[in-house]
């Protein structure tokens, strides 16, 4: 079987689908373990039964995402195995190791202490208990770090070395691939924008409670605890995001440039606050990219290079590369990438044959140009710029609303606090209308982070095409169908048990 | 010393069979969770998910072999 753009895509596809359902379940399992964990240290300190009640409700809620959630990240799992193989050998001990502590800290932490907070209430003491909530809610984060650690490897990928040898990358410095700024930055913005999904989850259900008049202070206990807890992570969250988007600009500038649909590089440049692309735009010609805009000079520059005159490249100086700013043309690059091939090709040829001193001089040429391989596997310049609408879009969709949830914490924690919420009816649909805002903007910052960086499998290494597995497409079809509708069935499961334990109330628990 | 190993382990086998026996909601999603992983693992995996290089090569040298070609099949 031969590679065919229609088996990467159904491929990528496959993993699109999966990934963006086990998102579903996860931020808010991230930031509703913490909201409970607060709850109950506020139970434990003043031991009013309410608070006890209160945690209680929405713990409840986090056990039914849990169990819906759990093990739909598996499935990722045999997908690499099956669809992208040759990436899983190619990655090796990257992804193993990270990946076998998540699966050993997941496993132990979800056995005793997901057993105590659920099971423990009256079996333990409430110190014990609360202690249990806590690391519940850390080691459940921590157990995101793995993977996004891995992830933020395939970005921006430090402390390996290609063996040529084996085809796999093996590890030479752990600590410097822990502490990959990329993946610092990725882990810290995703679990934020996960506390920030369970704040508006527990505002808009409370939320629904004023409107039906119904648990009206068990209401309000939550909301004030949400919105606190939604308004802190929120800030930080634009703290991360600024740091995550300084990575982006310094080690992925053509994922940069498509998020804000900037073709030709400037300095001061504007981050667009508010735009439509023409779809008539191609790389090369003179056409604006834009129908219309609204830009916010000299943000762009700010945001990416912490320096408002800093000069940012766009997809046009990438591709054609420029002198003056020290960026190598994309077919500067496929030449370097070819000649990588090469070599690899040769030093195996050559090592066979038992000719080492040859096979030598071809591995130093190899090494020389071996940070620019995966440009060898492009069939086209083009095939580096990644898809600019769905970059764009998804970039400022998340950052749109980022922008509103923050309003929204600010106005929902004000009101709460001069009890005056149960009367802004507007306010009280606003919030129920923003969960799905909520699980909308989490989707949308997965997408820029994946779609963004495409055509890589590992940033400029190793394209989507090379890392995809010699199978049959159809076989990836079937699967994708199978996973569509089991996912979809478990995301209405899910829907349907949450809103028939809403409508019980927290008496009811 | 014995006797409170005894009373350790009978505590926590009691923590959990007392969480399963009085869960309400809980036993709906258990049976979602026994349901979900048999379809995960016993049908999707076993029928549609083997793992390519270990299925189809003994050894790991021949696994890099295919990769290496895989990688270099263009020269």
């Amino acid at each position: 079987m031969e590679h065919t753009d229609l088996l990467v895509d159904w491929s990528r596809a496959q993993f699109a689908l999966t990934a963006l359902y086990h998102w579903l379940f996860v931020p808010l399992t991230l930031g509703l373990t913490f909201i409970v964990a607060i709850m109950e240290t506020i139970y434990v300190k003043t031991g009013d039964e309410k608070w006890k009640q209160t945690t209680k409700y929405w713990m409840g809620l986090l056990a039914i995402n849990f169990a819906i959630g759990l093990a739909t990240g598996i499935i990722m799992e045999f997908e690499f195995g099956t669809n992208w193989s040759n990436y899983s050998w190619i990655v090796g001990d990257i992804f193993g190791a990270p990946l076998a502590i998540e699966g050993l800290m997941a496993f132990f932490m979800e056995s005793t202490f997901f057993a105590v907070m659920f099971f423990g209430w009256d079996k333990v003491s409430k110190k014990m208990h609360l202690v249990s909530t806590w690391l519940v809610a850390i080691g459940s984060n921590l157990s995101a770090l793995w993977i996004l650690v891995a992830n933020g490897w395939m970005q921006h990928p430090v402390g390996m070395k290609f063996n040529p040898d084996t085809a796999r990358n093996e590890m030479v410095n752990f600590w410097e691939v822990f502490f990959n700024p990329n993946a610092v930055s990725k882990f810290l913005h995703t679990i934020s924008s996960g506390y920030v999904l369970a704040s508006l989850f527990v505002i808009g259900i409370s939320a629904w409670y004023l409107l039906k008049k119904r648990d009206t202070q068990f209401a309000r206990r939550s909301i004030i605890v949400a919105s606190s807890f939604g308004l802190i992570t929120s800030l930080f969250l634009v703290t991360t995001g600024d740091e995550s988007a300084h990575q982006v600009a310094l080690n992925q500038p053509m994922k940069l440039a498509a998020m804000e649909g900037l073709y030709d590089g400037e300095k001061r440049a504007g981050i667009v606050a508010f735009g439509v692309l023409d779809t008539a735009k191609e790389i090369g010609d003179e056409l604006d990219p834009f129908l219309f805009s609204f830009e916010i000079p000299g943000a762009l520059s700010f945001l990416g290079y912490h320096d408002l005159n800093a000069f940012v490249p766009g997809i046009e100086n990438l591709m054609q590369g420029s002198e003056k700013y020290g960026i190598l043309s994309i077919p500067q690059k496929m030449e370097k990438g070819k000649i990588a091939v090469a070599a690899l090709s040769a030093y195996k040829k050559l090592k066979e044959e038992g000719n080492l001193t040859e096979a030598s001089k071809a591995l130093k040429t190899f090494e020389k140009n071996q940070a620019y391989m995966g440009y060898g596997y492009l069939k086209k310049p083009e095939d580096a710029v990644p898809n600019v609408a769905l970059s764009f879009y998804s970039f400022h969709t998340m950052v749109g609303l980022g922008t509103w949830f923050l309003v929204l914490f600010m106005v929902t924690l004000y009101y709460s606090m001069t009890n005056e919420m149960h009367n802004k009816k507007w306010l009280l649909y606003l919030a129920v209308a923003t969960i799905p805002m909520g699980y909308v903007a989490q989707e949308a910052g997965w997408i820029v982070a994946e779609a963004g960086r495409q055509p890589w499998a590992i940033q400029d290494l190793l394209p989507v095409g090379m890392a995809a597995s010699n199978i049959a497409s159809t076989s990836v079809m079937i699967t994708f169908w199978l996973f569509a509708v089991l996912f979809t069935a478990l995301l209405i499961a899910e829907i349907k048990i949450m809103l028939k334990q809403i409508k019980i109330g927290p008496e009811g628990h | 010393m014995k006797t409170h190993i005894t009373h350790l382990f009978q505590s926590v086998f009691y923590l959990y069979y007392d969480g399963f026996t009085n869960m309400r909601i809980g036993k709906t999603l258990w049976i979602l969770i026994a349901v979900k992983l048999f379809v995960m693992f016993a049908i999707v995996k076993w029928l549609f998910f083997p793992n390519v290089l270990q299925e189809n090569f003994a050894t790991d040298a021949q696994r890099s072999q295919y990769i290496l070609q895989q990688l270099t099949k263009d020269n």
